[in-house]
């Protein structure tokens, strides 16, 4: 295992931020223990894609300025989220380019190489994959669409799986399938997107998992909030969740037997 | 009217009218047919995709080779074009150039009127759906009878084609043996007696019907899959066969070729010949590759006219972005692959394309103005399946984006989902911006009881939300709270707060 000499800066992404701060605590948490200095620079906000992905791009231009004045001087940048890390990496040196401003399109090329999905930073900087995680659970994984084809994390979030104690990973069917949430799609196209999501939610109950993963609490939240409507028994969790927990924080008490955090 | 008509009429509605995506994919996502149609063609075609494309190990360099070729070829489109011209003429065909769908109609319709008849077969043509030369023709008293068994299923069926390469995919046998023995008897050769639902009979039934029309046939009209510039061949990619009769049997061809058909060499279809079965039919050949060269003495048609037709495809080369969409082959992969087509359909998209090149080539086509168009590039989750599947590797989910920057731009004044995305990025400009707006968040978590809220019934986007899907409650503590109060002592110093 390598430990990185630089500072990490955590890019928790604004949904998680706001809404599942679970999950960028879980990453502060699992960096910390494999040996990391995270930092959390307080003026970071969003990647933007709200905006660029509604064909709003002058309005996501001061989320792509707020990005490189905030991470730039950091070494790493590592976020939970294969979208909103793809949409730094593949829409912010558009942005910048149609924004015509060479400068900033510099400092963009240049951030953009130093920006992770956790699953890639830790197993390509870190160099590891068994993390020394315990989740006593039976588990699917969803990969998420831009985890797949855009930030194109591969089979790093299976590998770190495989390596957790305790852990059965059950095959998800029609895996590759987009779940329906689309960002803006979602709201835009609601129909569509439930039905979509209805779908992924039948293969999910298929496999009996207790769990859910992915990593990318966007789309969790559309296929969470169908399991939630329906009831559905199921439990939508963030892998970082699941690699951040150990054998110690369960006997301890921090973890309770049903996977919650308690403190 | 409708007793004037020599070919049956399709549904009364223009495609340019159609109300905008949403609304029609509602309606079409109620279809338990078109569902259970759409789900089982689908899914079974990804999967002879995938076995067919795995078998070539340079799949990936023939994409790359096919993206060039079509890109050399859009970069000097002029040049090409009037290479193609001089080739077919060379070889005795006759070269029109038009405009718009208008003036190709025109076109077909004089040239028809020349040879003294009121009918023509046709083989399947995306290019003559797009300028709707069979409602031209009609209107001008000519019958245009589609030979394509399904364009045939779907003209029979007063119906409107729902995916480029199996236009009546929305269509279960069933419902193609009610069309046969409704409709086939009044258009000529009725079908036989005891038809049943057994596909052998249903493709023996349109044979008989369609024979009696291929023999008499003395115009035929097709499009072209490729135009070659260096020798002026024109190719037609089908499977049943139906279309080399008309390409062969009536003594004068009209063919409908958008202008980013052409290729330059023979040598490019090696390419495109291993493209486009895998990624279209999912077959390694497809049955029936016809290929001619203007005129042949004694053999074929002795009267060969090709109209090269624009209709806004200059306008698409001037789109730096957009112009990718002009390398599109019409293999149907992106469709296939699509979960929204897969559940919407085709119709939903209100366009002659459906799916996701549809949902960039029609409003480019088009212009982003009316209410459909401006929908279509919405019609997508951006998951970029169709990317990964196109044979001319067209960014179709990046052109979508660019797409709905077009529509942003085109809106005039000020409308509630501005006023949200500016407030939006106010918020997103700063922190401490983020940080204030938080303080609302984290108010709800307080006063909202509950892990999930569920249905709001306030129209907008928390109603189309929590329609079907809970929204969790926002937490009382941000993850930026917890942080500084973890870290009283030693906030985060290097980025500004």
């Amino acid at each position: 295992m390598n430990v990185p000499t630089g500072t990490v800066a955590l890019f928790a992404t604004c949904i998680n931020d706001t809404l599942f701060p679970e999950t960028p605590k879980a990453v502060v948490r699992l960096l910390e223990r494999l040996g990391c200095a995270v930092d959390f620079p307080l003026s970071q906000t969003c990647c933007g894609q709200m905006f660029t992905n509604t064909g709003y791009f002058r309005e996501a231009m001061p989320s792509v300025r707020n990005y490189v004045e905030t991470f730039e001087a950091y070494d790493y940048v590592v976020g939970p989220s294969g979208s909103c890390v793809g949409s730094v990496r593949d829409q912010h040196p558009m942005l910048a380019e149609r924004h015509g401003d060479p400068g900033l399109q510099r400092r963009v090329e240049a951030i953009v190489a130093k920006t992770y999905d956790l699953s890639e930073f830790v197993v390509d900087v870190l160099g590891v994959t068994d993390v020394g995680a315990y989740f006593p659970h039976t588990v699917t994984y969803h990969p998420t669409c831009h985890s797949l084809r855009v930030t194109k994390v591969g089979d790093r979030p299976y590998r770190l799986m495989a390596a957790v104690r305790g852990l059965t990973l059950v095959e998800l069917p029609d895996a590759d399938q987009c779940c329906g949430f689309g960002g803006t799609f979602s709201v835009k196209n609601s129909d569509t997107s439930v039905a979509m999501g209805t779908d992924k939610v039948r293969s999910v109950l298929d496999t009996g998992a207790e769990y859910v993963v992915t990593g990318d609490n966007s789309c969790l939240m559309h296929i969470g909030g169908l399991l939630s409507r329906e009831r559905a028994g199921v439990t939508p969790i963030h892998l970082a969740e699941i690699l951040a927990r150990t054998e110690a924080d369960y006997l301890s008490g921090a973890v309770s037997g049903m996977g919650k955090v308690t403190r | 009217m409708t007793a004037e008509r020599r070919t049956p009429a399709p549904p009364n509605i223009t495609l340019i009218g159609m109300p905008k995506f949403q609304r029609n994919a509602k309606k079409e996502l109620a279809n338990q047919q078109l569902r259970n149609n759409l789900r089982h063609a689908t899914h079974t075609i990804r999967d002879k995709r995938v076995k067919v494309v795995d078998e070539l190990p340079h799949w990936e360099e023939l994409r790359l080779a096919g993206e060039a070729i079509k890109n050399r070829t859009l970069r000097h489109l002029d040049t090409y074009l009037l290479q193609l011209e001089e080739s077919l003429t060379r070889n005795g065909a006759i070269v029109h150039w038009a405009t718009d769908g208008a003036e190709a109609n025109q076109i077909v319709i004089d040239i028809t009127r020349s040879k003294g008849v009121d009918e023509v077969v046709k083989v399947k043509s995306m290019a003559t759906q797009e300028i709707d030369l069979n409602e031209a023709l009609e209107e001008a008293g000519i019958a245009a009878w589609e030979t394509d068994l399904a364009e045939l299923i779907v003209q029979l069926g007063h119906d409107r084609p729902s995916h480029i390469l199996v236009p009546a995919i929305h269509r279960n046998r069933s419902e193609v043996r009610e069309i046969f023995l409704e409709e086939m008897g009044r258009y000529g050769t009725p079908p036989p007696e005891g038809l049943t639902d057994d596909p052998a009979m249903l493709a023996g039934a349109a044979r008989v019907h369609l024979r009696d029309k291929f023999l008499r046939a003395k115009v035929a009209v097709s499009g072209a899959n490729f135009a070659i510039a260096e020798t002026g061949t024109l190719v037609v990619v089908e499977s049943e066969g139906n279309g080399r009769m008309c390409l062969t049997l009536p003594e004068t061809l009209i063919s409908i070729v958008g202008i980013e058909k052409t290729l330059p060499t023979f040598a490019d279809l090696e390419v495109f010949l291993q493209l486009l079965p895998r990624s279209s039919t999912a077959e390694r050949m497809n049955p029936y590759t016809s290929m001619w060269t203007g005129v042949r003495e004694g053999d074929g048609p002795q009267e060969v006219h090709v109209v090269l037709v624009d209709n806004g495809r200059t306008n698409v080369l001037a789109d730096e972005v957009g112009r990718q969409a002009l390398r599109c082959i019409r293999c149907s992969a992106c469709l296939n692959i699509c979960p929204v087509y897969e559940r919407v359909g085709g119709h939903a998209y209100g366009s002659v394309y459906p799916g996701p090149i549809g949902a960039i080539l029609t409003p480019m086509l088009r212009g982003v103005t009316s209410e459909v168009d401006q929908s279509l590039p919405y019609a997508s989750s951006l998951c970029g399946a169709c990317y990964e599947v196109c044979p001319v590797r067209i960014n179709i989910p990046e052109v979508l984006v660019h797409l709905r920057n077009k529509v942003v731009e085109s809106h005039q004044g000020i409308n509630a989902e501005g006023i949200v995305m500016k407030g939006g990025s106010w918020v997103m400009a700063k922190g401490r911006n983020l940080a204030l707006v938080q303080l609302g968040s984290k108010l709800a978590g307080r006063l909202l009881p509950g892990d999930s809220i569920g249905p709001i019934p306030i129209p907008g986007p928390a109603a189309g939300w929590t329609g079907a899907r809970d929204l969790p409650t926002p937490p009382k503590q941000t993850f930026r709270d917890w942080w500084v109060k973890e870290h009283q002592n030693t906030p985060g110093t290097k980025g500004k707060p």
